[in-house]
């Protein structure tokens, strides 16, 4: 390098310290992000209330004490009243640790999250929970159909419910006996049509679905199970 | 997140009704739960705050006190409350742990006390929230060194001789802590001197003497007066010598000892004279010589042993390693880069300085140190922009790493005041502790020459009963049942010394002292004490009592000056009244194990195995009116 090069170079040095020292003055200051700031605030003063005790009592079947039970325990964990998927997933997955519940866990959220809002609100959560514990069977049934209905459009195709069986034995893990074959999913759910479907026509409708399930005894036998769990 | 799990299980549970369409097997039956499914409010009552709470609160962590039901051993019926008495203060945060999850770690509470409320609920420390833990860590690192400290000092090589030491450990423990006697400290001392004299004689021989007659230029005083500092040099060597080999010899661990510093550095500054001696007048291996003699002035350093403070500065520099070494790395790195620019800035010049890369680094380390000595000075811009650049970085990478080592530096030296001061209190400590201890053997001693233990079969002995507490007495009862188990009696240290000595002197010299049993004693009794106090026994006189008692050496009578912590102020008359008894004629108590205060730091009986079961002197003084009994000597220790 010549003399050129180096003063040339000793030069732009100086340039950059210069502005590195005007930055500090806050003269030269680059585009800043001050919405960023602004939107975390938003977020955390999301918060709801749910509809007074004796609204939900009208509701569900569900008495005072145990609402009110419930609602402590569910605003300890979501201290905000909603319970977004993300927080959802996780608390889900605790229950089977060994395998992935995350993919069923969607679905059960998309069940119980009946406005399609994207978070579950104490109502949501406390019918839900009325359906399944104090239903009669055919509301439960009802709500099975609903959820393995991802679509909502009443129909329960094949590739929904292979989705869904898929999810089920997604959360078995790895580690099971006998393994899990691959098309074990698959051949649950030819199982599962070949006896629900009636008409064949590769669908199960909620009548079909309803029939066929009142027919089977183990199935009606099995929906009592978990009636005293709260 | 246990508490979500227990809160949303049966949300779970509920959810599996989307399974059972889908199953292929039939499901199995759900556990039977026939508690009240009611949810309840405990009271919890600690000591006098009561706090509230659910009790599916308290269930959510079952492997605790208060989630299971140990909690019912706190139960209590009349109030329908669980009573703890514990701190309230703590008991909130616990309490806080089983409502969030969380557990959290109170900054202004001992971090003792809250491991022994975690401990008493039967919570483990490891579930302390990620906020608190690492704070819990430090105070927790923090208390454990303050204790290994604690004991270390206890340990240290303050405390006394075991009796049976050779005399190369002494020596060792001499040289290692000079207090312990005057001999070594007045070797301390010596050695301290001379190693200042060795170093000011190095110094002073350089320095210019004026020149002998016949000769002009100025001579340094060393070779103007060579004979009287080789004398010197000598007289030193010698010493070190000695001293070395000294500590060689009562090392207790030769290799370990060579390979310390210390003895490296004795090694190193005693070898220079040595060589000198060995080798020949040559003119030019002297030249070797005299760079050997710059290692003289090690002997500087063995000033550490007799410095605390050198020692600490030692220790700093040495915990700072890793920052030292980040400080050289980064100036080694600033240094080149700046080198080779500068170089190449000022490589056009006529006649630079700069000839080389190497060269140029001479001006970067002086620049960067802000010394600026003046002798390269860079002539082109460039290379001035680039020298000004370097001297501010230099500024910034040498300050950086500085306040780490000052704080380190901070820390051992504070670390090191708090251990001489514990050191200094813990003896004040101990000594009050002692005096607390001696309260309760000596209340018990006294309760029994009192005849308390006997049956009340005189008047007199009223008196000599004093008001004792329930807990005293039952504690009293139980000495006594040990007594009667081993057959043994309790007595204090002094008489038992002085029996041990009478036994061992009479074993030895067989005077017509009768031991009534036990002829082979063993001398293993308390031979340090035999060792030490025969003398003073040579001009004891034999007192001889009636009856089957023992003749002993006169007891050395000391009256404890510290009056045993008893609480009665018939005590004092009781003494009066023992005055009265014929000083000559006393007996001394017996000889027994050792009592079994666990935690006497100091000095403990000698307990051999082999104690006999000497002798049990009659209670009764000869000329002693009423059934008062001896005189035992007191001593504040045990």
């Amino acid at each position: 390098m010549g003399i050129q090069g180096m003063e040339l170079f000793a030069v732009g040095v100086v340039i950059i310290l210069f502005v590195a020292v005007l930055k500090q003055f806050g003269i030269l200051e680059p585009m800043s992000m001050e919405d960023s700031s602004d939107s975390d605030l938003e977020l955390s003063t999301v918060r709801h209330q749910p509809e007074g005790l004796d609204q939900l009592q009208a509701q569900t079947k569900f008495t005072k004490k145990e609402l009110q039970s419930l609602y402590r325990g569910f605003k300890n964990e979501c201290p905000s009243g909603l319970v977004d998927e993300e927080t959802f997933k996780t608390i889900y997955s605790q229950f089977f640790p060994q395998g992935d519940a995350t993919t069923y866990a969607h679905f059960l959220f998309n069940a119980f999250d009946i406005d399609r809002n994207g978070s579950i609100r104490f109502e949501d959560f406390v019918i839900g929970l009325s359906v399944l514990l104090r239903g009669t069977v055919n509301e439960k049934l009802n709500w099975a159909f609903n959820l393995y209905d991802i679509n909502k459009d009443g129909y329960i195709t094949k590739e929904e419910m292979l989705a869904i069986m898929k999810s089920i034995y997604d959360m078995m893990g790895r580690y099971t006996y006998p393994i899990v074959r691959d098309d074990a999913p698959f051949e649950h759910v030819e199982k599962f049509f070949q006896k629900m479907d009636r008409n064949r026509d590769g669908v199960v409708t909620i009548d079909e679905f309803i029939e066929t399930c009142q027919k089977d005894e183990n199935i009606m036998n099995s929906m009592q199970l978990f009636e005293n769990v709260i | 997140m246990a508490a979500g799990v227990a809160t949303w299980l049966p949300f779970a549970r509920a959810a599996a009704v989307g399974w059972l369409p889908l199953a292929k097997k039939s499901m199995p039956k759900p556990p039977s739960d026939n508690k009240s499914r009611n949810d309840e409010i405990l009271i919890v009552n600690v000591s006098g705050q009561r706090f509230q709470t659910w009790k599916n609160t308290l269930d959510r962590y079952p492997d605790t006190l208060l989630g299971s039901s140990e909690k019912e051993f706190f139960y209590n019926e009349e109030t329908q409350e669980y009573f703890f008495d514990r701190d309230p203060e703590m008991f909130r945060h616990i309490l806080n742990f089983y409502r969030t999850g969380k557990l959290h770690y109170p900054r202004h509470e001992c971090i003792q006390a809250f491991d022994e409320e975690l401990a008493f609920y039967g919570i483990i420390p490891e579930i302390i929230g990620d906020c608190c833990m690492e704070e819990y860590r430090d105070r927790k690192k923090e208390n454990l060194e303050r204790l290994a400290e604690d004991t270390e000092a206890e340990m240290a090589t303050d405390a006394p001789l075991p009796p049976d030491s050779t005399s190369r450990e002494r020596l060792w423990r001499a040289f290692e802590n000079p207090h312990t006697s005057t001999m070594a400290l007045v070797f301390y001392y010596v050695t301290g001197f001379f190693i200042a004299v060795s170093v000011i004689a190095n110094v002073v021989e350089t320095v210019p003497c004026r020149p002998p007659k016949g000769r002009v230029k100025d001579l340094p005083c060393g070779e103007k007066y060579s004979l009287a500092f080789f004398c010197m040099d000598t007289a030193c060597v010698m010493i070190f010598t000695f001293e070395y080999l000294m500590r060689l010899y009562a090392a207790p661990s030769r290799c370990k000892f060579m390979r310390s510093v210390m003895s490296i550095i004795d090694v190193v500054a005693i070898m220079p004279y040595y060589i000198g001696l060995v080798m020949p007048e040559n003119e030019d291996v002297s030249g070797a010589f005299v760079t050997l003699r710059v290692f003289r002035v090690f002997r500087i350093f063995k000033f550490s042993r007799h410095s605390q403070g050198l020692r600490i500065l030692g220790y700093t520099l040495k915990s700072c390693a890793s920052e030292l070494g980040f400080l050289l790395f980064s100036l080694t790195m600033a240094i080149i880069i700046f080198a080779t620019v500068m170089f190449y800035a000022e490589k056009g010049t006529k006649e630079t300085n700069f000839t080389s890369i190497p060269a140029a680094f001479w001006y970067t380390i002086v620049t960067m140190t802000t010394l600026g000595y003046g002798d390269m000075v860079p002539n082109t811009i460039a290379g001035k922009i680039f020298g000004s650049i370097c001297s501010l970085s230099g500024v910034l990478v040498i300050a950086l790493p500085v306040p780490v080592i000052v704080s380190n530096f901070s820390r051992i030296y504070h670390q090191n005041q708090r251990a001489d001061k514990r050191r200094a209190q813990q003896k004040i400590r101990l000594a009050r502790i002692r005096l607390a201890k001696s309260g309760t053997t000596n209340a018990f001693l006294q309760y029994k020459e009192h005849g308390g233990l006997e049956d009340r079969h005189s008047g007199s002995q009223a008196l000599c009963v004093r008001n004792r507490s329930s807990f005293e007495q039952q504690h009293h009862h139980l000495l006594h049942c040990l007594e009667k188990t081993t057959n043994h009696e309790f007595t204090d240290e002094h008489t038992y010394s002085e029996v041990c000595m009478a036994e061992s002197v009479g074993y030895r010299t067989s005077r017509s002292t009768s031991i009534s049993s036990h002829q082979g004693l063993s001398t293993s009794c308390c031979p340090r004490r035999a060792k030490r106090r025969a003398i003073r026994l040579a001009n004891s006189t034999v007192s001889v009592s009636r009856g089957s008692v023992q003749e002993l050496d006169t007891l050395h009578i000391q009256k404890s000056s510290i009056v045993p912590q008893s609480r009665s102020s018939l005590n004092a008359r009781t003494q009066d009244l023992k005055l009265n008894c014929d000083d000559t004629d006393f007996t001394a108590a017996i000889i027994s194990i050792p009592t079994p205060p666990a935690n006497t730091p100091d000095e403990s009986l000698p307990s051999s195995p082999g104690i006999p079961s000497i002798l049990r002197n009659s209670r009764q003084l000869g000329d002693c009116s009423g059934s008062f009994t001896h005189e035992t000597v007191k001593i504040s220790s045990l």
